[in-house]
Formats: C-alpha cells, structure tokens, sequence
C-alpha cells in the first residue's frame, strides 16, 4: 500500500517536473516556483527510494523506518527475519533501495566537497590577483578585457568583475549589476542550485534533470533581478544584461540555440525587466506554496508510517 | 610597496616578485626585493612553503636551498579564473552565480537588437 502510493508520488513528481519546465507563470512568481522545484526534488528523492524499500521491507510489517531498523537488528544478530524477506524480489528490491539511495546522498555530498574545493582554490587565486577599485568599494577587479561578473558564494561572499566590464558598462548599469550579484550573495542561491547541479552530475543522460537545472537556474536570475530592481533602475539592469551579453568576451561554445539557450534566457529577463507582468494572483500563488508543502511533508510521513 | 600587513597581503607581495623577475629564487633573494626590512628571513620561508602547498610555486633544489618559481604565469591564472568565471570549464559546477552569459553568431544579434531599441526609447 505505502509503496504504490510512493511509486505513484515519485511518478507524480517527474510528471509535474516535466509540466513544470515550460510552465510560464514560473516567470511571474520565481521564488514560489523554486520553493515548489525543491519540493518536487526532495519528494522526487524519498518517494523513489521509499517505495523500493518499502517494498523490500514489506515482510516486516513495520513500515519503512521501522523495518529498515527490523532488518538492521535481524542482520546483525543472525537471524533471518520473517518468512519471505528474503524471497528474490524482496532482496532486488532492497539492493535498489539501498543503491539509490546511497548514490543520492554520495552525489549531493561528493558535489558539495567539490563546490568547497573549487571555490576555494577560486578564492586564493583571487588573493594573489584580484585588486581593489576605487571605483567600486567591495568589489574585486579582476585584469582581464573580456565581461564578465559574478559571485563566489560563501560565509565571505565576493563579488567579481572583470576590467573589461566596468570599461562596458556605464555607471547606472553598473550599480544594478552589482545590485544583482548582491541580490544573490544575500539569498544563497548557490545553495538552491547546488543539489540540482549535483543530480545532472549523476545522471547525465536523463532530459528532464538537465531541464530542471537549467530551469532552476533561469529562475535564480529572475529572482536576482526581481529583488536587484529594488535598489536599482530595472531599465538599466536589461541594458547591462544586453550589453553584457553581446560583449562576446570569449568565443563562446556553439549549438546552444533554443529555449534555454543564452540569449533566450537573457531575452527572457530582459523582457520582464522592461515590462513587467502583473503579480500571480493570490491564489495561484498559495496553490503552489500549499503544493509545496504537502509534497515535502507526505514523504516523510509515509516513511515513517508503520504499516 | 609600503608596510606589508597580513599574510595575504605578504603572499601577494612575493607571488608578485618572483613573477616580476622570471627567474627561480631563493628565499633570501626574495626577502630583499620585499619592501619591509623589518621581516624575519623565517616569515618569507613560511609564507613561500605556504604558496608551494597551495601549487602556486614550484621548487627545485639549487645546494642547500630551495629555489622557488611560479607554477603558472599570473596571465594563466587570469585566464583560468575568467574560463570559470565565464562558465567555460564544461563541467557547470554550481561553484559560483553568474550575472549573465555572453553569446556570438546570430544569438548575439538578437541582443544587439533589443539594446538598440531599449537605447532608442
């Protein structure tokens, strides 16, 4: 019984990830949209793994938690526990489980080592290079012509920009950049991004995580944008994007035309920048937040449910 | 160079003396070229051990003392950080948060476009 229902839950959640990825009113509310992407995500993970375990531990009758720790103490103390747990189904399942389970969490964590790592042998090589600019206290100014500007995120967040981009944009467009990557610093969106990024990594080949990313990413920046265009004019923070996305600072990879490419992306925010589209009503937006947070608590719920 | 603070500060002083001198030093040469007179010969040895651990400085033998050059020339450091910095390292890492990407070919004509037009207005 649990397990269908978490079949049918993890089922569900690829489904709506992949409604999701084209959904337009995403745009219109990005942050209630990547609270339900990391609802989707987490419920996504528990439910496929719950429902192999519970099926797996069935013979234990003791729901999911319960009979995991059934099978600990009857594997631990010799035994062979209930008739039929160790039947060949049962044992594929548990294997998967398991598997999955464990490959979930190593990819989050292993991915989370080498974001660490990479930021920080980033943020030495900053040390040696990095200047400081009178012209823009706090940030650091890196020498090279090309645009480019971003944020090593962290307890001592920095922001970086390029010489080549302050020689680009004007002084307007400038401080909305920075308003953008001060946005990001302040709400961790490193850490929004970090898990998706991480599934891409283990599972290269499946379409739909490769959408999720991508799409989760593009709702950082609108997210970004949206609380930039508080400090800054948001008509200024467009023409810093097209500009800064027509600089062709480095010869760029080819072949990424499409909806998610980088100019559609860009043209995406550009275009909620210069008009933007009335709020989600009221109650789209307490559908999704309501959404949300029946899907993070029935996982655990069902894990924890002893039959 | 006026009074050196921190060590930071000090591993930036001498990454940028011996890449200013493109030749392998020893760490008694570098002290003389540091601003700071004041500095314990044993300050410099630490801080140069430092940057070879972190794989900034390679070191080779020359009798009883090291000889220390850069790993890399301070323009391929730059590169390296503008590759990741640009997103360019193939792996998409969520290391750092990007403002925007730049674009070529006919995508980035599209752009130019819209620029116009928004400078137009």
């Amino acid at each position: 019984m649990t397990a269908a229902a978490l079949g049918l839950l993890a089922l569900a959640c690829v489904a709506g990830a992949w409604r999701f990825t084209t959904a337009r009113w995403a745009y219109r509310a990005p942050r209630t949209a990547i609270l339900l992407w990391q609802a989707l995500g987490v419920t996504w993970g528990l439910a496929s793994t719950g429902a192999l375990l519970s099926y797996a531990l069935q013979p234990y009758d003791r729901g999911i938690v319960g009979g995991l720790a059934a099978f600990a103490y009857s594997a631990a103390s010799g035994g062979y526990g209930p008739p039929g747990a160790y039947d060949m189904p049962h044992v594929l399942a548990l294997i998967a489980g398991l598997s999955l389970l464990a490959v979930l969490v190593g990819v989050l964590v292993t991915a989370g080592f080498q974001t660490l790592r990479a930021r920080r042998r980033h943020r030495e090589m900053l040390a040696l290079i990095a200047r400081d600019d009178p012209g823009v206290p706090g940030v650091r100014v890196l020498d090279h012509p090309g645009a480019a500007a971003y944020c090593v995120p962290g307890l001592r967040s920095q922001v970086v920009i390029s010489a080549g981009t302050l020689k680009l944009l004007s002084p307007d467009e400038l401080a909305a950049l920075l308003a953008h990557e001060t946005a990001h610093v302040r709400e961790r969106h490193d850490l929004v991004l970090l898990p998706f990024a991480a599934l891409r990594r283990a599972l290269p080949w499946s379409q739909i995580v490769r959408d999720a990313q991508d799409a989760v990413g593009l709702l950082i920046e609108m997210a970004a944008d949206d609380r930039a265009r508080r400090f800054c004019s948001p008509r200024r923070l467009a023409t810093a994007l097209l500009r800064f996305g027509t600089a062709g600072a480095i010869p760029t990879p080819t072949g990424t035309m499409g909806a998610t490419g980088p100019a559609a992306t860009v043209m995406l925010r550009v275009e909620r920048l210069v008009t933007p589209r009335p709020a989600l009503p009221r109650a789209v937006t307490a559908a999704a937040l309501s959404l949300s947070a029946a899907l993070i608590t029935s996982t655990p719920l069902l894990w924890l449910l002893p039959h | 160079m006026e009074g050196v603070k921190g060590l930071g500060e000090l591993e930036r002083s001498i990454m940028d003396i011996l890449w200013a001198h493109n030749t392998p030093m020893t760490a008694r040469e570098v002290g003389r070229h540091i601003a700071d007179r004041d500095l314990a010969p044993t300050t410099v040895m630490t801080v140069l051990d430092r940057l070879t651990r972190k794989g900034f400085l390679a070191r080779t033998r020359d009798g009883r003392a090291w000889r220390y050059q850069p790993a890399a020339s301070r323009d391929a450091y730059v590169a390296e950080l503008m590759l990741e910095a640009l997103d360019l390292t193939g792996d998409r890492s969520a290391a750092l948060t990007r403002f925007a990407q730049a674009v070529s070919g006919p995508e980035a004509e599209i752009l130019r476009k819209a620029l116009t037009e928004l400078e137009d207005e």
